[in-house]
């Protein structure tokens, strides 16, 4: 049922988690919105910033072309002007020329062609000037003799005879590009006598409106210069000038032609466009130079001035980029750049941050599905846990009824088929048991014990379990254990035996034939054969030689063979005496090997044999059962005392685990004299007894020999029966008889090998068995048939396996000890009733059915039992000093429940010891003490209706001495009183 | 009536209780067995503690139940004393009835758990009916001198 909840919680979990994902799919939507959102915001941030980028980086070129442009204009207005200086002056000095040359010399030293010539050759001097031109002022007055001086009469500009006028000015002397001006009268065009007037008056250069020149057709200014007759002081009046006046000086500029030829020579000619206007009349601006109409680039001009020296004309320069400054291309590449490394963080911000989230995401999904994995591990052990106990509840009851069911009469058969159910279910109850072991392994909830045990009787034990199958299977089933490993050790002797009992239990499942062979040594002696021989079967040269393990056939781990075992026993031997002094030595490493020659383990599943629920192939749990679980158990509990484990296997001969333990060695010697059941039980009346042992195998001598050993029997080992026949025989001669071996052991094969003497010997020994002096002569055997085989020859037959206390018994029987006493024998099994009879228990419980189920049950193994029905009911009972010998406490209970009660008692206790301390240290008799120690720790026992392993281990932590199950379960509650009743011997039987 | 008679109906009693209906388990057995010369009434005496206790422990549960403010750990608390008892007595169903209420009451289904209330009033109704009937059988067994058959 627990199964279905589970799968219910964890598919809730499910809905759960897809509820938690519907519910985030808006949130993921409106994020998506806000992602775009953000990203057309950044967009237009990104296009601005590209604008303002780009606007700026224009604007600086635009004042970079304005500056050049402005230098520019500035450049040519100023070349211009001074050009323009440059030939106004030469002009004046030309004035001058003609007022030294032509008026102050007499006769003059000018004609026409010296002026043409002059001026032709000083031409460069005056590059704005087409050419210059002399008239001469004439008045009315003095024309005709003028004309008659000149030979020719004065002429208007469109080349008439000039009218009669107060004054003329007609041209003497001309330049040859202007010849065509002689005799013409200046004063006749009307802007020319405007210019001539005011010349005179102000006795400087006069500039004419631009006008089309009469040859060129470009645009021109005539510039006008008056020549006067004697040097005229500088603040002369305008008729003085006027009265001085000789003549004029006149020039065409060529405005045009000469400004283009100006620019020309200028760089950047090409990229601008120059206007020069004439803008004495503002309003009208005449232009000179340039096209009319405003081509080019308006959007950008300058303006610069010109000072052509006529103070009544005002003349400017307009420049103008021809085209459109050029946009650089970086206005454009260096915003779009930025732009883009601008995005390109962005999108690596973006990214980034949406992977933190994915990955936050993920991390918490990982959170929450490791959540549930460990809650399911969880559940899952407490599954485990709650499902054994709930099948071993019913299963007690199956177990309990065929009990009784055995007690009925039954005919043979049925009682088998009872039989048969019991065992079966027992081996269910073993299984789940193991289930349970596993989980609480899992779970770490599995603790080894550290209590004083007895090794050899351990082993004696497991083997006894196994005797029968083994005997039935023909097998040798031995245990040899090193004289050097101490006999009571500290450590969990549970664990160890059911380490010992699986390995051992493998064995026998696995093994047709052979033996089956347990060793303990102590690690440091058997190290060194170990490594020694770890090779020497490897290379397949064994088949010649002779096998002498303990059954004679051949095992997986040649470590047991004789040669490795006699260096065991000579290390032993060598070590027994230097023991002593290494008795501080607190830890003792155990190397226990459990060998046998069965099937093995095929090489391919040697690497996951110790995997729980795993068998070396699917066929093995076919032909021989089992789970699988019990090695990883083991493997545990072995990692769990500190040691390891290990194998060595080939199939079909056989296969050798071996595990180190870690165990302390118990140092309460003190105690050896009490008997207590950690020390051996062993008769002692065999002491320095003496047998001959005849066996071809000393492996199996030495295992012989360890048993009779441990019950102080001396023996002597004779490797054939010619041998053994002197040894009894010598001894006999030598009149040794106190000390002559009275017993023979033979083994089986020995006895079957035996030549005729041997056989004739102990034919003539039973026959006569009335002679004092014939030894008695046992058998070893293995099988029953061995026991059939040998009863005719023999006194009696030792069945294997061999312990020490069935060997015991059959001396007894062999030499008829009337003198054995029962005490001496180990009483196995103890009864529940010998544990409990007597012993004053109180039960404590609030439920009163229970308290008298319990009181009941616990009277019938013959306690004596009083109740309490609360937990201060119990505390008052159990104020010190007390009668009780133990105390079953049921955990839960109103107002003070078990633990709490227990956590009391056990306050009591520490109290009442504190005092017994003081006391016997204050008294001057330091050994006398008012009540024996034992008595102050009371044994207390949970009673839980719920085995759940966290109320054992809360159980152990307030002080109980451990649980049983509501309702009793005989076995149990063995078990839990075994432990601590059985530590302590019945004082009054 | 005669001894035989009876001892039989007892054994088809009993063994209806155990097999057929699962009133009884394995620790009712454990309880006859504790019966003795000492104690011959051991059983009958038990049981009746049991009825008693059993009675209490309903009616404190339906009270608990009633109130407006239910108390579940005191209703778990209440049940597990009635599992803890029939467990000691072998009433099986009983006891089974009363773990499905602890799994309710740890749900804290209300309801679910006045549903177990009455199935459990209900078992243990029949519970009694039944151990009563054998008990008068055993008696009459008894007094017509007969003895109790083995099972």
């Amino acid at each position: 049922m627990r199964i279905f909840w589970g799968v219910g919680k964890y598919s809730e979990g499910m809905v759960n988690v897809c509820r938690a994902m519907r519910s985030e799919i808006p949130s993921a939507g409106r994020r998506w919105w806000q992602t775009w959102t953000a990203w057309t915001l950044w967009i237009l941030l990104m296009l601005v910033v590209w604008t303002v980028i780009h606007c700026y980086n224009v604007a600086s070129t635009m004042k970079t072309a304005e500056e050049a442009l402005v230098s520019m204009c500035d450049e040519r207005a100023r070349m211009l002007q001074d050009q323009f200086a440059v030939s106004v002056n030469h002009v004046h000095a030309l004035a001058i020329l003609i007022s030294t040359f032509h008026y102050q010399k007499n006769p003059s030293a000018m004609d026409q062609e010296t002026f043409a010539f002059y001026t032709g050759m000083t031409a460069f001097e005056r590059p704005l000037l087409n050419g210059v031109a002399y008239a001469q002022r004439v008045l009315h007055s003095e024309r005709e003799k003028f004309e008659s001086q000149q030979g020719w009469t004065i002429k208007t500009m469109k080349q008439e005879p000039s009218p009669v006028q107060d004054e003329y000015a007609p041209v003497i002397f001309s330049q040859e590009t202007v010849f065509y001006l002689e005799a013409l009268d200046m004063m006749s065009g009307e802007e020319d006598r405007e210019n001539i007037l005011m010349a005179r008056a102000t006795g400087k250069s006069v500039l004419t409106n631009p006008f089309r020149l009469l040859e060129s057709n470009h645009l021109g200014v005539v510039l006008t210069f008056p020549v006067y007759r004697t040097g005229l002081p500088q603040d002369a009046t305008v008729k003085e000038r006027v009265e001085a006046t000789a003549g004029y000086l006149g020039g065409a500029f060529d405005v045009e032609s000469l400004v283009e030829n100006l620019l020309r020579k200028l760089a950047g000619n090409q990229d601008i466009v120059v206007n020069v206007h004439d803008v004495t009349n503002i309003s009208d601006p005449l232009t000179m130079y340039g096209p009319s109409n405003s081509e080019g680039y308006t959007a950008l001009s300058r303006v610069s001035m010109l000072d052509f020296g006529d103070q009544f004309r005002k003349h400017q320069m307009v420049c103008r980029y021809s085209q459109k400054p050029l946009i650089p291309w970086s206005a454009i590449t260096s915003p779009t750049g930025l732009v883009v490394i601008l995005m390109l963080v962005a999108y690596i911000l973006y990214a980034a941050q949406k992977r933190y989230v994915m990955v936050m995401e993920d991390c918490r999904k990982m959170e929450e599905l490791k959540f549930q994995a460990e809650a399911a591990d969880i559940a899952k052990t407490q599954f485990l846990a709650t499902v054994s106990h709930e099948i071993r509840t019913p299963m007690n009851g199956v177990l309990g009824m065929l009990d009784m069911l055995l007690d009925t009469d039954l005919n043979s058969s049925q009682k088998d088929y009872a039989q048969t159910a019991q065992v079966c279910g027992k081996a269910l109850i073993a299984l789940i048991n193991e289930v349970l072991d596993r989980a609480k392994i899992e779970a770490g909830m599995l603790e080894i014990e550290a209590v004083p045990f007895n090794l050899r009787s351990i082993l004696d034990n497991v083997l006894s379990l196994f005797s029968a199958i083994s005997r039935e299977k023909g097998i040798e089933l031995a245990v040899f254990v090193s004289d050097n490993v101490p006999e009571v050790l500290t450590g969990d002797p549970g664990r160890f035996r059911q380490i010992i009992t699986n390995l051992v239990g493998n064995s026998v499942k696995f093994t047709e034939r052979g033996h089956i062979l347990v060793q303990v040594h102590l690690a440091k002696h058997s190290n060194i054969p170990t490594e020694g021989n770890a090779c020497s079967r490897l290379n397949g040269l064994d088949t010649g030689k002779k096998i002498s393990t303990l059954s004679g056939f051949e095992a997986a781990d040649d470590r047991n063979s004789w040669e490795n075992f006699k260096m065991l026993l000579s290390n032993d031997a060598s070590q027994v005496n230097g023991f002593s002094s290494e008795k501080d030595l607190k830890n003792v490493t155990l190397i226990v090997s459990v060998e046998d020659t069965g099937i093995g383990i095929p090489f391919n599943a040697q690497d996951r044999v110790f995997t729980p629920f795993m068998q070396a192939d699917s066929s093995t749990s076919r032909n021989y059962g089992g789970t699988g679980i019990g090695l990883s158990i083991s493997k545990c509990l072995v990692e769990l005392m500190g040691g390891k484990i290990n194998f060595k296997s080939k199939p079909n001969v056989g296969s050798t685990f071996t595990f180190t333990a870690v165990l302390e060695q118990c140092t309460e010697r003190s105690g050896r004299d009490s008997e207590g059941p950690p020390f051996e039980n062993v008769p002692t009346c065999f002491k320095r007894m003496k047998v001959v042992l005849l066996d071809e195998r000393p492996v199996r001598s030495a295992v012989t020999n360890y048993h009779l050993h441990r019950l102080g029997i001396n023996v002597e080992f004779a490797q054939n029966s010619k041998m053994a026949l002197n040894m009894l025989s010598q001894k006999n001669g030598c009149l040794r008889i106190g000390t002559m071996p009275k017993i023979l052991l033979i083994e089986m094969d020995c006895l079957s090998n035996a030549d005729v003497c041997l056989q004739k010997q102990l034919l003539e020994w039973k026959q006569n068995d009335h002679i004092l002096d014939a030894p008695k002569v046992i058998l070893l055997g293995t099988s029953e048939s061995d026991k059939a085989k040998g009863e005719s020859l023999v006194d009696i037959v030792i069945m294997k396996p061999l312990r020490a206390s069935s060997v015991a018994v059959c001396l007894q029987q062999a030499l008829e000890m009337e003198n054995r006493s029962r005490k001496e024998l180990p009483n196995r099994p103890v009864f529940l009733g010998n544990l409990l009879s007597g012993k004053n228990i109180l039960v404590v419980d609030d439920n009163k059915v229970n308290l008298r189920v319990a009181a009941a049950t616990l009277k019938k193994y013959g306690a004596k039992v009083e109740c309490a029905e609360s937990g201060k009911d119990a505390l008052s009972l159990l104020k010190l000093p007390h009668k009780f010998d133990a105390c079953f406490m049921d955990v839960q209970m109103p107002e003070m429940d078990g633990f709490e009660a227990t956590r009391q008692i056990r306050m009591m206790e520490n109290e009442s010891r504190a005092q017994a301390r003081i006391k016997a240290a204050s008294s001057p008799n330091g050994f006398h003490r008012e009540e024996p120690p034992h008595e102050q720790h009371l044994p207390i026992l949970a009673m839980t209706a719920d085995v759940i392993l966290a109320t054992y281990e809360e159980c152990l932590k307030c002080g109980m001495n451990g649980y049983v199950s509501k309702p009793f379960d005989n076995e149990q509650l063995y078990q839990a009183v075994a432990r601590f009743v059985a530590s302590k011997p019945i004082a009054s039987s | 009536m005669d001894v035989r008679l009876l001892q039989r109906q007892w054994v088809d009693h009993i063994s209806a209780l155990f097999f057929r209906e699962g009133f009884l388990d394995a620790q009712f057995t454990q309880l006859q067995q504790l019966q003795d010369a000492s104690t011959p009434d051991f059983v009958v005496e038990v049981v009746t503690l049991y009825f008693e206790d059993a009675d209490r422990l309903l009616n404190n549960l339906w009270n608990t139940l009633s109130q407006p403010v239910v108390d579940f750990k005191k209703v778990d608390a209440q049940v597990h004393q009635l599992k803890g008892s029939s467990a000691s007595i072998g009433a099986q169903r009983v006891k089974n009835t009363c773990v499905c209420f602890i799994n309710c009451c740890e749900e804290g289904d209300l309801e679910a758990c006045f549903g177990c209330l009455h199935r459990l009033k209900l078992e243990f109704t029949q519970w009694k009916s039944k151990l009563e009937a054998l008990f008068r059988i055993e008696q009459q067994i008894v007094a017509a001198g007969g003895s109790l058959p083995m099972i």
